[in-house]
């Protein structure tokens, strides 16, 4: 086992691949009560069509989702049931790249480890299970096209994305996953449940050495292929359109606006790039940016509002959005915030602090085991350390970040979706 | 575990301190506890946002923000909570810890900007500047109007709303459209010096540093405060019985796909002398978890609800069960919700069940001493429930002594007293 001291941010990260291929990481927490264990693997909803022994083979919408719902099955119970009454804290999210198990405990550790690698390896699907959960993902579909905020995100996507599956929901819609069933189930796992694609993390004071003999006897030897993934086509850096607007029962207007940042880098690229992305919408929209303080004033934003810069299915992007009784006009002063900044170039002071800000936003999230698991599984899964943020982000220049700006927020680039009141 | 350390630093003013190096950042929270009612909810709403707009040293927001930049990030965020029948608001700080930022005293600092945002406003010859208040004023309006947006929780404070008409729990934290119009800067400038002057404090800090370090950051940061006259009493009213002696049942229809549908009960004789950890329990086994009644039945073998669970209210004694289900399986879930409580009532309940409970309380019990920000909320419930000396841990270990004989007495004065239901339009129900 390999061990990586992050002196700077005082954390300890082990690290091996298992002979089937498995990616193990141990982050060692000392003197925390619990311990937290997430089991990846990187299959999300977008991942509809991909190459096996050859051939193309295409998915409906919502089958990472739906195994999601249906791996707590196991032909003697129910593992959510088991890891709960063991006293540990289980869930389980499925994104648009990655399906996710975990659980935290503060006892017994090692016997709810034992289910996790169990249930998540262990397919059983018999057809009444399969009809009786599309019932139940048909309502969570009903009730997230209740959500503005869905319909927000989707709405945006679907400006932005021609063909990547990144534009459609992860969960798939009513139609969709009728057409699923128990050997639909049963061949994807196949696929995506084989260790070489998957990656186990765990939070804590354990040991490491006793998780990797856990790992090695209860998962298969093994080691499979990654199959290729198929995206759609090249995709423009321009939106297939630049406004959407959907009529829904919200109290105020909503908006998210969004531009492409083109294929997502690979490595600590990425990671510089995401970086410089976050030094970049902190500098253009953050609370400190004469920007923000602007939209505020005018009544344009209110604290619901927020920029994040995302990657999924081999696509970057930005989203700036949140509660705004004028969308269009707060879009427009966004964009030209954005033209300026990117022709007068970022203020050097201002670059220097936001830098010194990102340190404490660092260090806050190494107190949260869930997002440290999943930093580290999405690093994994993308080939860079996010143990290395603040290394990397000392050499990030303002140049570097003014280039960004002037680039993704070019006008021809920009995408707005909005949700509104009749 | 580390043990709380509190102590009294000023008149009114209590410090709870929590020592660890196990965190990145320190945390540090003041908090002003007042009365929630009806004519002063959205005033108590709207002061710490405008507060913290502007100090007269940094006047505008972003000259705070580009302090707390300076800072290393550090956050200052208003909170609003509602314990009961209190309105607690005030300042949650985040920092990094030292350690990981060579020194630079970031507590003394980040207290420091606290105290200045209290007590010292940016203001027009001694009231808070009317252009803040108009501003803020506009966004509480414009929250009040958006809480429709969150379905589940909109259902929650209609309920809310319904069941409690004559008290001050009905009263919801943010107040009314209307009350919260009628602010002026002279109105809220009068109630901001009254809520400084009166209402107790608690400070809490969760980090690093000694709590002496702690009482000398704080009350230097607060040196300003006007403390003579504080408020000692600060109550909620418990009822043990329902409004009516019959359940009140109220139905509202909207554009919507999923029913949403919220019962509200009262704990009854059972808070007379509570036994928090028998209701903890109680309310795990009948919805509170994933081995619960409402779980295991109504959403996972009936399949009615999407999602369907119970929570309870601890200063008030009351429980809320809220579910999301078809707008035609409404009355079905209700009967079945209705029979799971009887079941808890009645004592059927499987050890398993018992075992399930306890030990997801027990786990959210001790993985809240590892999250600053719930135990700060942890620390905040004690002091208004005068348990503080019953630290997560011993709260456990009470917990996992609990008894099936306990479950069911504190079951046993469960009431429902009102029913909510939000479900779709009636036309496009036929359609």
């Amino acid at each position: 086992m390999k061990l990586n001291e992050y002196t700077r941010i005082g954390e300890r990260v082990y690290f091996e691949r298992l002979e089937n291929g498995l990616g193990f990481f141990y982050v060692q927490k000392l003197s925390f009560h619990q311990t937290y264990a997430m089991f990846a693997t990187n299959y999300g909803g977008a991942d509809r069509r991909f190459r096996l022994n050859g051939e193309w083979i295409d998915t409906p919408a919502g089958v990472a989702h739906f195994l999601e719902h249906k791996m707590f099955d196991m032909p003697d119970g129910n593992a959510l049931t088991d890891l709960s009454m063991n006293g540990a804290n289980p869930n389980a999210f499925t994104s648009t790249s990655m399906t996710a198990y975990h659980f935290e405990c503060t006892d017994r550790f090692w016997e709810n480890l034992e289910i996790l690698l169990r249930f998540v390896s262990t397919p059983y699907f018999t057809p009444e299970s399969v009809e009786k959960e599309q019932g139940i993902i048909g309502q969570e579909i009903r009730m997230t096209e209740d959500d503005p905020e869905y319909s927000l995100y989707y709405g945006l996507m679907k400006l932005l994305y021609k063909y990547n599956p990144a534009r459609d929901s992860v969960a798939g819609t009513v139609e969709s996953i009728s057409e699923i069933t128990a050997e639909t189930l049963e061949n994807c796992f196949k696929v995506f449940y084989n260790p070489n694609n998957m990656v186990l993390c765990v939070v804590g004071d354990q040991d490491p050495e006793r998780v990797i003999e856990t790992a090695k006897n209860i998962l298969t030897k093994y080691r499979g292929i990654v199959p290729e993934r198929d995206y759609g086509k090249k995709e423009s850096l321009k939106p297939t359109k630049q406004y959407s607007e959907r009529i829904m029962e919200v109290g105020m207007p909503m908006f998210m606006m969004g531009a492409k940042d083109g294929a997502a880098l690979k490595g600590n690229d990425y990671l510089k790039r995401e970086l410089t992305a976050e030094l970049a919408l902190e500098l253009l929209a953050g609370k400190s940016s004469p920007l923000y303080s602007k939209l505020y004033s005018d009544g344009l934003i209110n604290a619901s509002f927020s920029a994040d810069y995302e990657s999924v299915a081999g696509q970057s992007f930005v989203v700036i959005g949140g509660e705004s009784r004028d969308p269009k006009k707060a879009y427009a002063e966004i964009s030209l915030a954005a033209a300026r900044m990117g022709m007068e170039g970022v203020d050097e002071k201002a670059f220097n602090r936001q830098k010194k800000a990102a340190i404490g936003k660092k260090l806050r999230s190494l107190n949260d085991f869930d997002s440290i698991a999943y930093s580290t599984a999405r690093g994994y899964f993308m080939g860079y350390d996010p143990f290395n943020s603040l290394e990397i982000l000392e050499t990030i220049t303002a140049d570097e970040v003014t280039a960004f700006i002037s680039g993704v927020f070019a006008p021809e680039r920009l995408a707005l979706s909005v949700v509104k009141n009749d | 575990m580390e043990t709380a350390v509190k102590r009294q630093i000023m008149p009114g003013v209590d410090l709870t301190c929590v020592r660890t190096e196990k965190f990145k950042t320190g945390v540090l929270s003041i908090t002003l506890l007042t009365e929630l009612k009806k004519e002063t909810a959205s005033k108590t709403a709207l002061v710490m946002r405008v507060l913290r707009r502007g100090t007269s040293a940094h006047p505008t927001m972003e000259a705070i923000a580009a302090e707390l930049d300076e800072l290393y990030g550090a956050r200052i965020s208003p909170v609003l909570r509602k314990k009961g029948e209190v309105a607690c608001v005030g300042l949650y700080a985040s920092f990094a810890d030292d350690y990981f930022t060579g020194g630079g005293e970031l507590l003394e600092k980040t207290a420091n900007l606290m105290g200045e945002i209290l007590l010292s406003p940016d203001t027009k010859g001694g009231t808070l500047k009317g252009e803040y208040v108009e501003s803020e004023k506009q966004k509480l309006i414009d929250n009040i109007q958006g809480l429709i947006n969150d379905k589940r929780a909109y259902g929650t404070k209609r309920l809310t709303e319904l069941m409690c008409p004559g008290e001050r729990y009905g009263v919801s934290l943010y107040g009314t459209e209307a009350t919260a119009k009628k602010i002026t800067a002279i109105g809220l400038t009068k109630y901001y010096r009254e809520l400084i002057a009166r209402a107790q404090v608690q400070v809490f800090y969760c980090g690093s540093a000694s709590a002496e370090r702690v009482e000398r950051a704080v009350k230097e940061a607060l040196a300003s405060m006007p403390r003579q006259d504080v408020y000692k009493f600060l109550t909620t009213d418990v009822r043990y019985e329902t409004v009516k002696p019959k359940v009140r049942e109220y139905t509202e229809e909207m554009n919507v796909t999923q029913g949403k549908l919220i019962m509200g009960f009262r704990i009854g004789e059972a808070m007379k002398n509570p036994n928090y950890a028998a209701l903890m329990v109680m309310n795990a086994v009948f919805g509170g978890c994933v081995t619960s009644k409402l779980f295991m039945n109504v959403r996972e073998k009936l399949s009615l609800c999407y999602y369907a669970s119970s929570s309870i209210e601890k200063h008030k004694g009351v429980m809320i069960v809220s579910s999301g289900v078809q707008p035609s399986d409404g009355e079905k879930a209700k009967a079945e919700i209705y029979a799971q409580l009887e079941a808890v009532k009645n004592g059927d309940i499987g050890q398993w069940e018992l075992d399930g409970a306890k030990s997801a309380i027990i786990t959210s019990l001790q993985t809240c001493l590892d999250d600053q920000y719930r135990l700060e909320n942890y620390y905040l419930d004690s002091n208004l429930l005068g348990t503080v000396d019953c630290t997560p841990d011993i709260m456990a270990g009470l917990v996992d002594g609990i008894t099936m004989e306990e479950v069911k007495k504190a079951a046993d004065s469960v009431k429902a007293d009102c029913v909510y239901f939000l479900t779709v339009k009636e036309q496009e129900n036929e359609a």
